[in-house]
């Protein structure tokens, strides 16, 4: 198998990687090749968000996307998510509110909750904890997490 | 393929395609300037090993106890900073280094605070006593006419800065017991709801965990792990796979079987793809029957954990008598991020990148599976995903250790989610008898119980798989953690006796998952005390303040409890309807020592499904000083949510070969929907001893939930987890037995509520200003 040139879409420029595998996931054309570590490996079933990416504005779990899925589609990490140099309103209030333990789950958080909130202007606690569902965290951080989500949204 | 980090910068910056260049991460910059400076000082005795001020003026704090996402390297700057009188912006720290921090122990038992920050601290007040004699001598005036403020020591318009004072040498000074400590009435950091400063790069991507590190030129390693735990690998076939691009080897020493590569998908490829032979082996008991496996398991030794008056007698002779088994389940650490490490073998020696708790044990570890001298090992500490006790951090790096000594090569492994879930070390199952017996007049006379829990031959280090899969040398024993505190109870009953017998083996590594043990026997002894009540025809709580009296701290914690969950006695009768609701109540004294925490859940259980769902968890806390309410709120609202996960869902599953709950879709944990509410009453001491924050609300979750569910249904559930199927056998067999509404007339509460008679000076901080607005 040669190694293929791959043109991705992040974060508002284009970016090639080379890989051998075009079925490889996003996730580690995210982190290995391109040296964006804000989406993380945790489980690369689908089954935590620890690696959550916009693509189009969804969220998606870059473990079990495949590149060769992505094509022309952009792309945004958490990286991604200002770049103006300041926080974005999300990230901020995740500061505010002291939304984090280990951490290691934010990512997701603030991704999933990004792509919410673009549809969603003013949920209630009830509908931010739906949207989060299948995002995991073992810290027990959930709480703090919903407090930033609602404090992001009004 | 490229490897290595692009600058945030030159990504955003780069103009159209990327261009990648190296840029260390500030770790690896650290640990080869540490190279050169192998003199560091690291004894514990000496201020040297934790303080450094440099010739700015900037402070280095030295931590052997490491951040392992509590908060506590915020909470340990503000120690610091308080006490040498510096902003908390002046300090960098630097922890968990073999070559650089003081052994202090591993980060566990809720002890860094409490031990760790209390070694810092006086290492900082010895600091500035030396500072302030210097800064006199200088100035020509009494250390009495001095203030510090900022770093700089002061009287009228003299003054001089600790920079001008130390910046760049040596204290050389033993750390001084008797060096004055700042008095807490005059704490201006301390106690204070300080942001933490890792926050900002979590939530930007910024931060470098663990898991996000490398080297140049790194390899990456996956481990192939057997089909069975205890299999033999007898023949592997290279061949299977060719053609997956950048294999560089299969490496192979005994059952040590894994695969480098050059890129992580091509390792990820080929561990999943190699085709081997391993013999079959069922060594696992039939999980079905795990309770008599546990029960006929060979006792090695009985602990008595306590033992006053004479418990059989009194039983023997009480008027009414009752006797409960409880268990529970088989647990997993379920951190999010799977364990990963880095190492590099160069020039005899090793260097390994961990997120393990204790850096130091790991060091010696790994230098007697490679038989290096540990002087020849340098751990280096980084943060990793949350982790809760000893999980699989240090198997982790044993893999890589050993795959960077077989290649010459730096090597990263990660590992898999279901290596994680499968061969993390586990929570031992624990099971517990209890007796107890009232007289006539429903007063305790006597309470005995008996623990079945693993014994702890194996000291303080668990064995490396990597090390006992390739037949070298291993840690012998098992190293449950110190399991059998809290089987002993607070109450001052006449005639008590707690015995932990201790087993010759358990199905799986055992280690420690936060509040080891404390919260099993917590659970087993507040759920069967919450019986014993009833029995009584008592008040839960009337009940508990009976036999607190001699505990001013406790019955103090109590009171406030009953005020902050509004208790109004338990149910009359058991709630009528689909759902049923009810509250539990109940407490712990951690270790029996330290850090008290009582709690009130609310549950709701929907007696057709067998669903429990905690509404509400009321929860008062006092563990002495508070170094950060915020950060200590944290503590304890992580506690719950993950606990009540841990109760309510969570049990290893195993079949006679291997474990079988190896993802999250079959070892689900507690999702945002069915998370409660937490209330939080902390009580701050600013004068008593600083305790430990990360795991005593955990003890206190599991039989909260028991005790509630019994208030709403009138039956007992007596073994975690409590599955919808546990929940609708246990209402079934209640029904049968015709006594789901048999619970005894309760005597109200029978006592003042007043806490203003305190004994103890408290300050609440629930009334704190949320720090932000
Ligand atoms: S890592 Fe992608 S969902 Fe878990
Ligand atoms: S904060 Fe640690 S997993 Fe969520």
């Amino acid at each position: 198998m040669a190694a293929k040139s791959i043109p991705l879409h992040v974060n508002g420029k284009i970016a090639h990687v080379s890989v051998d595998d075009p079925d490889m996931p996003l996730l580690y054309a995210l982190r290995d090749n391109l040296g964006l570590r804000g989406p993380h490996f945790g489980c690369g079933l689908g089954q935590c968000g620890a690696c959550t990416v916009h693509i189009d504005g969804n969220a998606v779990r870059s473990c079990v996307m495949p590149l060769s899925s992505v094509g022309k589609k952009k792309i945004v990490t958490l990286e991604g998510l200002s770049l103006s140099g300041k926080l974005a309103p999300i990230q901020e209030a995740f500061v505010s509110e002291q939304a984090a333990q280990c951490g290691y789950c934010i990512n997701g958080m603030i991704m999933q909750a990004a792509a919410f909130l673009a549809h969603n202007k003013n949920p209630n606690e009830d509908q931010i904890k739906q949207a989060l569902a299948d995002n995991l965290c073992r810290c027990g951080t959930h709480l703090r997490i919903v407090r930033a989500v609602k404090r992001a949204a009004t | 393929m490229l490897s290595g980090k692009p600058t945030r910068r030159e990504f955003l910056q780069g103009t159209g395609i990327l261009i990648v260049s190296f840029s260390l991460p500030s770790a690896f910059k650290s640990a080869l300037a540490q190279a050169a400076n192998s003199s560091k000082i690291v004894a514990l005795d000496e201020v040297d090993a934790y303080l450094a001020v440099d010739a700015t003026g900037r402070v280095t704090l030295y931590s052997g106890k490491v951040e392992l996402g509590t908060g506590v390297s915020t909470a340990l700057k503000q120690i610091v900073a308080e006490e040498l009188d510096v902003p908390i912006t002046a300090i960098k720290l630097i922890e968990g280094d073999t070559l650089l921090t003081p052994a202090q122990g591993k980060t566990w038992g809720s002890l860094t605070i409490q031990n760790g920050g209390v070694q810092i601290r006086q290492a900082a007040a010895t600091a500035r006593q030396a500072l302030l004699q210097e800064a006199g001598k200088r100035l020509g005036l009494p250390v009495a006419d001095l203030a510090v403020e900022q770093g700089t020591v002061r009287s009228g318009a003299k003054q001089v800065t600790y920079a001008e004072l130390i910046g760049g040498k040596n204290f050389s000074l033993k750390l001084d017991k008797q060096a004055p400590l700042k008095d807490p009435a005059n704490y201006k950091i301390v106690g204070k709801p300080i942001l933490r400063e890792d926050i900002p790069p979590k939530v930007t991507g910024e931060f470098t965990y663990v898991q996000d590190f490398n080297l140049p030129g790194a390899l990456h390693g996956r481990i192939v792990r057997p089909p069975t735990i205890g299999a033999s690998l007898q023949s592997v076939d290279e061949n299977s796979i060719r053609g997956i691009p950048g294999v560089v080897k299969v490496v192979q020493q005994n059952n040590f079987l894994a695969v480098v590569a050059e890129s992580e998908w091509g390792a990820i490829q080929a561990a999943q793809k190699l085709k081997a032979n391993w013999s079959d082996w069922q060594g696992l008991p039939d999980q079905s029957k795990l309770w008599e496996y546990v029960r006929a398991t060979k006792i090695t030794k009985d602990d008595v954990t306590s033992n006053v008056g004479d418990a059989d007698k009194a039983l023997a002779q009480a008027s009414k008598k009752i006797d409960a088994t409880y268990d529970f389940a088989i647990h997993t650490h379920g951190s999010i991020g799977p364990s990963c490490a880095v190492a590099d073998f160069k020039d005899g020696k090793l260097t390994c990148w961990s997120a393990s708790q204790g850096p130091h044990d790991l060091r010696t570890q790994l230098a007697a599976m490679l038989s290096l001298k540990d002087t020849d090992v340098h751990v280096v500490y980084m943060e990793g995903a949350g982790c809760y006790g000893r999980n699989a951090h240090e198997d982790a790096a044993a893999d890589a250790a050993l795959l960077a000594h077989t290649m010459g090569r730096p090597v990263r492994v990660q590992w898999m989610r279901e290596e994680e879930h499968g061969w993390d070390p586990k929570g031992p199952p624990t099971l517990m008898d209890l007796h107890a017996g009232l007289d006539a007049n429903g007063q305790v006379v006597a309470w005995r119980s008996e623990l079945f829990v693993p014994d702890g031959t194996g000291g303080v280090v668990v064995k490396l798989l990597a090390a006992e899969a390739a037949g070298l040398p291993v840690d012998k024993g098992m190293s449950p953690g110190n399991i059998i505190n809290n089987s002993a109870i607070p109450y001052s009953f006449p005639n008590v006796k707690t015995v932990a017998h201790r087993l010759a083996e358990t199905p799986f590594r055992p280690s420690w998952i936060r509040a080891p043990g404390r919260m099993q026997n917590t659970f087993c002894n507040e759920a069967f005390l919450d019986e014993v009540a009833v029995a009584a025809g008592a008040d839960p709580f009337d009940f508990r303040l009976r036999y607190l009296s001699n505990d001013p701290r406790g019955t103090e914690l109590l009171k406030r409890l009953i005020q902050l969950a509004k208790w109004r006695g338990r149910n009359a009768t058991p709630t009528t309807g689909d759902v049923a609701r009810g509250r539990g109540v109940t407490y712990v004294k951690y270790e029996l020592a330290r850090t008290y925490v009582g709690a009130v859940a609310d549950v709701e259980v929907n007696r057709k499904s067998g669903e429990i769902r905690v509404r509400r968890f009321a929860v008062v806390q006092d563990c002495g000083q508070v170094i950060n309410p915020e950060g200590v709120r944290n503590q304890i609202e992580g506690n719950v949510v993950q606990t009540v996960s841990r109760t309510l869902k969570e049990e290893v599953t195993f079949d006679r070969s291997r474990v079988t709950s190896v993802n999250w879709a079959n070892y689900p944990i507690l999702t945002f929907p069915e998370v409660p509410e937490i209330d939080i009453d902390l009580i701050d001491r600013p004068t008593e001893k600083p305790w430990g924050v990360g795991e005593p609300a955990a003890a206190v979750v599991p039989s909260a939930i028991a005790n509630a569910v019994f208030d709403a249904t009138g039956v007992r559930l007596r073994s975690v987890p409590f599955t919808p199927a546990k929940v609708r056998a246990a209402l079934q067999s209640a029904s049968e037995a015709g006594h789901v509404v048999d619970v005894p007339q309760i005597a109200s509460l029978a006592f003042n509520q007043d806490i203003s008679q305190s004994p103890i000076p408290y300050s609440t901080v629930t009334d704190f200003a949320r720090f932000l607005g």
